[in-house]
């Protein structure tokens, strides 16, 4: 059992804020993505629950035993970072076993464990080579076997996949999810890459300048964004937002158009709608057309609104032109509200 | 100017300054040392080495480095390591604690001279605390002991500085991931210097041990100043050949014999803590 409890943790790093009151629950073998921007705090919360670094404030739980004052050894953790930290004056087998030597496990055991999980990393055939003499990408999977090897309750990954090609990263991804799930172990993995997050999470903390603004699961951050910047950091293409003005009892006018919206706002909106969410109709908003991008499976349309760009994922047969002008029609149960004042939802 | 050249014309003048300086009066050395009325010969060296007081010299001048190096590493490891942690007035603890590098080796000899004296401080303390009724004559032919501890210690105050500055800018390039790293995945303390500091400092470890050995095969002034005669050493020898007995050939050939040990042990110094390839920083 590793559960993690993240109580009103904060942290300043003299007079820079780095996390604002944070808190979140990860249950035992949940596998939860933190994803943001760079600089929005990622690194700085994994090393807190790590115990490399100390809240100012707030509490760390895992499994249910407060950890802020146990050495990151006695946390039943394991790390893989950011910049790697593969050791340069060991041998590959000797980084992979590094954790194992110090918890004088007996040597066929160590062998056992480095041999397997440099297998599932794919770097078998690097084990007698020093760091020095790795590409990026492998030191980064060495990385990753070194906390593996541990077994540990909880993983905490920094980016760990950051540095592979495409095709590597979709594959070792999937290796990555099959294994923890077998092992049982909760992950924390911290990436800015929201396919990768997308595909990987159980649940998504969505983090922007040191809160987090949403923790859901992936479909939900998806389709019910809690606030605007989740709604415009996921999905690519972007979110469209447009301006809408009250127009009485939950009429709402866009464009020039009239929609159905929220009956509890009287103040100005923004209606978000996802550029896959609209449809060519005969009813709608008047687009017109400014740049048309055929990506084979669809057509990515960027049209002027009312003065407003927005993007719309078009069936690939259309023929489309520039200076056309679409009457497109926004999916109604896809259509999100947002108050431009607090950047929140609004129902 | 052609680039393949460049380089070279820029270490011209140091590779002059060098042959004019250093090589040039080796080869006279070295021409003293081998050579003797009949052209060629080792005479020289065999005459050095028949003498009773060349193994005595040999002796203890090994001895000599073989207690005061390991001290000075494991001091200077350990000043240096506790400076590197410290956030706060490390640049003054240095300062303070590289002071004896400022200080020649004979004004160190005689400082410790000074105290260790029949009237020296120590006496004076020891007298004043009631420890002892008269003063001692610590350093005489009748305590080689204490001579020897004297020297050793006036030794390991003067040059432990030298391997400290060394190592402590050999400790800062040591990115700080690493013992984090070895933290999580169970390192104690004393587990992160073994498998992390030592192994990553091995290329300041070579160039401070090797300075530091080499200094100690060239003992001299200290020696003089508080053994006097009564501890021969390989480098006093040398000198009292040259000047004493106006025996240069001698002389040259003692020198010849110290920078071959000196050679020999950089050699097994950078052999020992040599880094594989591949295995840098
Ligand atoms: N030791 C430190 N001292 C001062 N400021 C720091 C320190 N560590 C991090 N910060 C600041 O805290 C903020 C968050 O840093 P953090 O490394 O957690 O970002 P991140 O989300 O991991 O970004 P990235 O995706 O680029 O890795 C940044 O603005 C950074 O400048
Ligand atoms: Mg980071």
């Amino acid at each position: 059992m590793a559960e993690i409890q993240i109580k009103n943790v904060a942290k300043t790093f003299g007079a820079y804020q780095a996390l604002h009151d944070i808190n979140l629950t990860i249950a035992d073998q949940e596998f939860m993505v933190l994803l943001g921007a760079s600089g929005c705090g990622k690194t700085t919360l994994l090393r807190i629950i790590a115990g490399l670094e100390t809240a100012t404030t707030g509490e760390v739980w895992i499994g249910g035993r407060r950890v802020d004052h146990l050495a990151p050894k006695d946390r039943g953790i394991a790390m893989v970072f950011q910049n790697y930290a593969v050791f340069p004056h060991l041998t590959v087998f000797e980084n992979i076993g590094f954790g194992l030597r110090m918890a004088k496990m007996p040597n066929a055991e160590v062998t056992r464990r480095v041999e397997r999980v440099a297998s599932l990393m794919h770097i078998e055939q690097l084990l007698k080579r020093y760091s020095g003499e790795l590409s990026g990408g492998q030191r980064q999977r060495v990385a990753v076997a070194r906390a593996l090897a541990m077994e540990p309750d909880v993983i905490l990954m920094d980016e760990p996949l950051s540095n592979l090609d495409a095709l590597l990263r979709l594959e070792m991804r999937a290796e990555l999810k099959g294994v923890l799930a077998e092992s049982k172990t909760t992950a924390i993995y911290v990436t800015h890459d929201q396919v990768e997050a997308m595909s990987l999470a159980d649940r998504i903390s969505v983090m922007h300048q040191g809160k987090i603004v949403q923790a859901a699961s992936p479909i939900e951050v998806y389709r019910n964004p809690a606030a605007h910047f989740v709604a415009s950091f996921i999905g690519n293409p972007p979110m469209n937002f447009l301006r809408a003005e009250p127009a009485g009892s939950g009429k709402w006018k866009v464009a020039g158009e009239t929609v159905d919206g929220p009956v509890s706002a009287a103040t100005p909106l923004q209606l978000a709608i996802r550029p896959e969410d609209m449809r060519l109709a005969d009813d709608g908003l008047k687009a017109r057309v400014k740049l048309v991008e055929p990506l084979g499976a669809h057509l990515l349309v960027t049209c002027d609104v009312d003065g407003t760009m927005i993007r719309a994922v078009l069936d690939s047969d259309l023929t489309v032109k520039v200076g056309d002008v679409l009457t497109l029609a926004p999916q109604p149960d896809r259509v999100r509200w947002f108050d431009p004042q607090s950047t929140l939802a609004v129902a | 100017m052609n680039a393949r050249l460049l380089p070279y014309v820029l270490i011209l003048p140091v590779t002059v300054f060098l042959c004019i300086f250093f090589l040039y009066p080796f080869v006279l050395v070295a021409q003293q040392a081998f050579g003797s009325d009949t052209g060629w010969s080792l005479d020289n060296f065999r005459d050095v080495v028949s003498h009773w007081k060349f193994s005595i010299s040999l002796w203890n001048t090994l001895l000599l480095a073989a207690v005061v190096v390991p001290v000075q590493l494991a001091l200077s490891l350990l000043m240096a390591t506790m400076v590197s942690k410290m956030k706060r007035g490390r640049d003054l603890v240095l300062y303070v604690w590289t002071i004896p590098l400022g200080i020649s080796d004979l004004a160190a000899g005689i400082i410790w001279l000074a105290i260790f004296e029949q009237s020296g401080f120590l006496n004076s303390m020891m007298h004043g605390l009631g420890f002892i009724d008269a003063p001692m004559n610590f350093i005489s032919y009748q305590n080689m002991t204490m001579v020897f501890i004297a020297i050793a210690l006036a030794e390991i105050w003067r040059a432990t500085a030298i391997m400290l500055v060394i190592l402590v800018a050999g400790i800062g390039l040591i990115p700080k991931e690493y013992y984090e790293a070895a933290e999580v995945f169970g390192a104690s303390p004393w587990k992160r210097f073994l498998k992390i500091t030592l192994p990553l400092l091995r290329p300041s470890l070579q160039t401070a041990l090797v300075l530091r050995v080499i200094l100690a095969f060239e003992v001299f002034a200290v020696v003089a100043a508080l053994g006097g005669t009564l501890f021969p050493v390989l480098m006093g020898e040398t000198y009292s050949y040259q000047f004493d007995l106006s025996n240069s050939g001698a002389a040259a050939a003692i020198a010849l014999i110290i920078l071959a040990i000196s050679i020999a042990s950089t050699l097994v110094i950078l052999r020992a803590l040599r880094v594989p390839k591949g295995a840098t920083i």
